[in-house]
Order: structure tokens, then sequence, then C-alpha cells
């Protein structure tokens, strides 16, 4: 699927837990935007971006219904993962063939059709911008981290994929460097999703779903109102990044009265 | 009466995949359920407790499941027909992927594991090919990539099977399957039901109970090592 294809994706409302229908008349996603999905575990966020990846049609349990270009999509759209606009990346997602990297993406390109022979290599150098710990094209996938796989998986889907839309579930527990995948999706004009607990990558996306008892509470948009705070996270950041460090290198942190 | 036959290896969702049939369908139909399986199966009680259906089973101990399954299927739509079953749903063991259960005026459906690895679908042949509809599951665990080349490779087995993929538990992307069995025609000629592909021979010494390994010491049809491929040869 050609990502230019796809201008917007329209969520339409359903209705909570109690059955009550959700506050929000249409939801709108384009190309190139960062939206977080945050509320407390069983508000329905997952939910949420199921319906996404299933294009519900008010045949899911949340009666909501998802658009593409504001129509129904056409049923290969959503049945073939190879023309899906829509990749799903969570903690439960594995790469469970006994293949090296190299190999493991060969055959990802081989599968499309893709006739570029500088990709797998360029997808395994996208990977190492999200990761700390570097892939080998030689490594075998089985023998990565948690963090390298989400990572090898994330560049999976912005190059070989080239699904418009990706949607992230709790990532950021796999340690990776998430204000880089924000900026690469961005380049890339890619949409991305969050589910997401951590105040860094809510607070970088450009709007905040909000859920509770299983619908849509309200959407902030906050244009820039959260900068000192966004700025200060940041800090934040990477002092914990700083001592997280330390700590892997053995040492004892024992600094008094400093500032973050 | 509606005829569903499912068949896949143990442990890929075949009772994932009834359940969600039967809680789809049943507000508005009544629905029976039998379940084969060789040793011990808990399924039809399971079925009987969570939804209140006719639940059953049959074990097939020293016979193959999939011939008994056949051997009981008569009795079986009697027993179903009895129940005023409009759908009746036929759960196999899954064992030796040779076999394929799927009969005439009925919707066969393959239960296939993203789990299982790439190459399962190349493993088991009539299994899928014979079958209507093959549904993966669990395609929520694995890699986008692992997913597209399991479907690749699905088709490459049995370009016309319908495929549809699911985390049978949540039961994504069902609608498909739910409309196929909608659409499906109802058994027109119980007495004419035939199984639509020829099992594989049985009519071994191991078959009866010969534990000797090695070909020279059983007779019927034997096989070597080397030179006879996908040939039976009788001796």
């Amino acid at each position: 699927m050609d990502s230019c294809a796809i201008s917007e994706i329209t969520i339409l409302p359903g209705h909570d837990k109690s059955g009550r229908p959700e506050k929000f008349d249409t939801l709108v996603i384009r190309p190139g935007d960062t939206i977080s999905i945050v509320g407390p575990t069983g508000s329905g966020k997952t939910a949420l971006i199921n319906d996404i990846e299933v294009f519900a049609q008010n045949d899911t349990a949340t009666g909501r219904t998802v658009l593409v270009n504001g129509k129904v999509p056409p049923e290969e759209l959503v049945r073939d993962p190879s023309m899906k606009p829509v990749a799903l990346i969570t903690q439960n997602t594995k790469c469970l063939a006994d293949l090296t990297v190299e190999a493991f993406l060969a055959m990802h390109v081989k599968a499309r059709k893709i006739n570029d022979p500088g990709i797998v290599q360029e997808t395994v150098d996208l990977a190492n911008q999200f990761t700390g710990e570097q892939i080998q094209p030689s490594c075998r996938i089985t023998a990565l981290s948690g963090g390298q796989t989400r990572s090898l998986m994330v560049a999976d889907a912005i190059l070989v994929s080239n699904a418009p839309l990706i949607l992230l579930d709790e990532v950021e527990n796999a340690g990776i460097f998430r204000e880089k995948v924000i900026r690469v999706l961005k380049e890339h004009c890619k949409s991305v999703i969050f589910v997401t607990h951590d105040p860094l990558v809510s607070l970088l996306s450009d709007r905040r779903i909000v859920m509770r008892n299983g619908a849509v509470e309200k959407v902030l948009e906050p244009k820039g109102k959260e900068q000192q705070v966004l700025e200060m996270v940041e800090r934040i950041d990477v002092t914990l990044c700083l001592f997280r460090e330390r700590i892997r290198a053995g040492e004892l942190l024992v600094e008094q009265g400093f500032t973050v | 009466m509606k005829l569903i036959i499912i068949a896949g290896p143990p442990s890929a969702g075949k009772t994932a995949v009834s359940r969600q049939i039967i809680r789809h369908f049943l507000p508005e139909k009544k629905i029976a359920y039998l379940k084969i399986d060789v040793v011990r199966a808990f399924e039809d009680e399971e079925m009987r407790a969570e939804f209140g259906i006719p639940a059953r089973k049959v074990y097939s101990g020293d016979l193959c499941p999939d011939h008994t399954g056949i051997m009981v299927l008569a009795d079986a739509l009697s027993w179903a027909e009895e129940c005023g079953a409009e759908i009746f749903i036929v759960e196999s063991a899954g064992l030796c992927l040779r076999c394929s259960p799927y009969t005439t005026q009925s919707l066969g459906i393959v239960v296939l594991s993203a789990v299982s690895g790439m190459n399962s679908p190349l493993k088991m042949g009539p299994m899928i090919s014979l079958a209507d509809i093959a549904v993966i599951t669990k395609t929520d665990l694995v890699s986008q990539s692992e997913k597209e080349v399991f479907r690749e490779r699905t088709k490459e087995v049995a370009p016309h099977v319908e495929i549809i993929e699911t985390n049978a538990i949540q039961g994504t992307g069902l609608r498909y399957l739910m409309r196929a069995i909608d659409r499906m025609e109802e058994i027109s000629d119980p007495s004419n039901i035939m199984l639509r592909g020829i099992p594989p021979l049985g009519v071994c010494t191991i078959c009866v109970g010969k534990r000797e390994i090695g070909w020279q010491k059983h007779f019927g049809v034997v096989r070597k090592l080397e030179g006879a491929d996908d040939l039976f040869r009788g001796d």
C-alpha cells in the first residue's frame, strides 16, 4: 500500500462499558500525527487501538467505526496484512523465526516483492538509531533483547511494511529511544499512536486521548502549553539515562543535593 | 441444519474458534457440538457449562481420530437433528496432518496457529488444501513479517482457501468467518455426505498392533527409507 494513498483515518464514536455514548464527534488521524492514549488500567486503551487495527465497523465490543479516507475500507485492505495500512506492535509481539536479522528482513522484503538490495541494511541502521545496544545483521533474531526486537520491528514497519499508521502498545518498557522514534516517524510522514503510561511519550505527542470506563473521555491538544513541563521531563529523562548507564557500569551513585 | 467441521493441529485454537462461533450465533440459533479426541477431552463439558448447548464427545482410542469422526458422523448428524440444532459443530482431534476430515455439504475450517512456525502450512497438505477456510490464530503474538510469510505459505498450499486472521481469544477479525457461516448452505441430502479427500492408506501391520521397527518385519503396505518417495508398494 502506497502510504500517500491514505490521507486520513477517522474514528467514529461507540459507547462506554455501561453503554453510554462516547463524547466525541470524530477523531481524525492524518499523516505525521503523534497521538498518545492514556488512562488507568482497564479503561479501554488497548481496545481502542484494536478497533483501529481491525477497522471496526460497529462490530466490536465498543461499537466504534473506523473509516479510511472517510469511507468503509475495502476488504482486502483490512484482511491482507501486506495491504493493511496499520502496523501494530505490542509487548507480546515476538519474532519467533530462528533466523539471522539479515535473513529475517530479507524474507519480509521478498514477501513484499521489494526490489531494493539496500533496504535490509537501511532497516538495520534505522533500528540501531532506536536502541543503545547495536544490532548486527548476522545476529540471530531469537537472541536479540526486548529493546532490540522492538527497535527492529519499528524500523521494519517504517521501511519494509511502509505502514502509514503505526500503533505501539506500551513499548516504553522495552527500553528504546522514544524521542528518536517519534522524530523519525514524523520525518517519514508516518502517524503513530502510543498506548502509554510514560510522561515523556505523552508530553511529546501532539494530542492525548484520555480513556475512562471503556470510552474516550476527552481529547487534549496542548499546542505548546505544556512546553515548560516537557522540558523538565526531558531533563529528568536525561538524568535518569545517565544514572542507568552508571548503574550498569557498576558505580555507586553517592551525589547529594543536586538539581535536575 | 448447517454442518461445520473444524480441524487443525493440537493447541492451534480450534476450541477458541468454536467458542467464538457459538457465542456469535447462540442468541438466534440452536447449536450442537461434538468433540472427537483420542484419550481425554473436556470440551463437551466446558461447552455445556458455558453455553448450555447439547454437547458430547467421542474417544477414538486405538483408531485414528479422523477415521472415528467419519465412522460416527452419520449417527452424530441424527443426534444433532434430534437436539433441534440449526448449526452442528464437529471439532476434530487434529493429529497426523495427513487426514482431512471435511465432508461435502459442510463448511471445512482449518485452524492454524501463527506461532507454530512459518513452515507449518507447508507441512500439512490436505488438512489445509481441502478446507474452505483457514483461520490463522495468535497473529497478535508474531511480527508483521512472520504474519505475512505465514499467509503466503498458506496460500501456496491452498490458493483458493479463504484466510482469516485472528486473535481467537478476543475474536478480532472473525467477522468474515461469521459471514461465511451465515452464507453457507444447509445439509441438503444427509444420506449422500461424502469425505472430500481420500484418507491415507491405513492397512499396514503397525495399524493392527505389531510394534517391531523396520519394514522387513511388516507386510501389507511397506516403505523403505530409500527410493519410494510418495509411492507405496505392497509386499
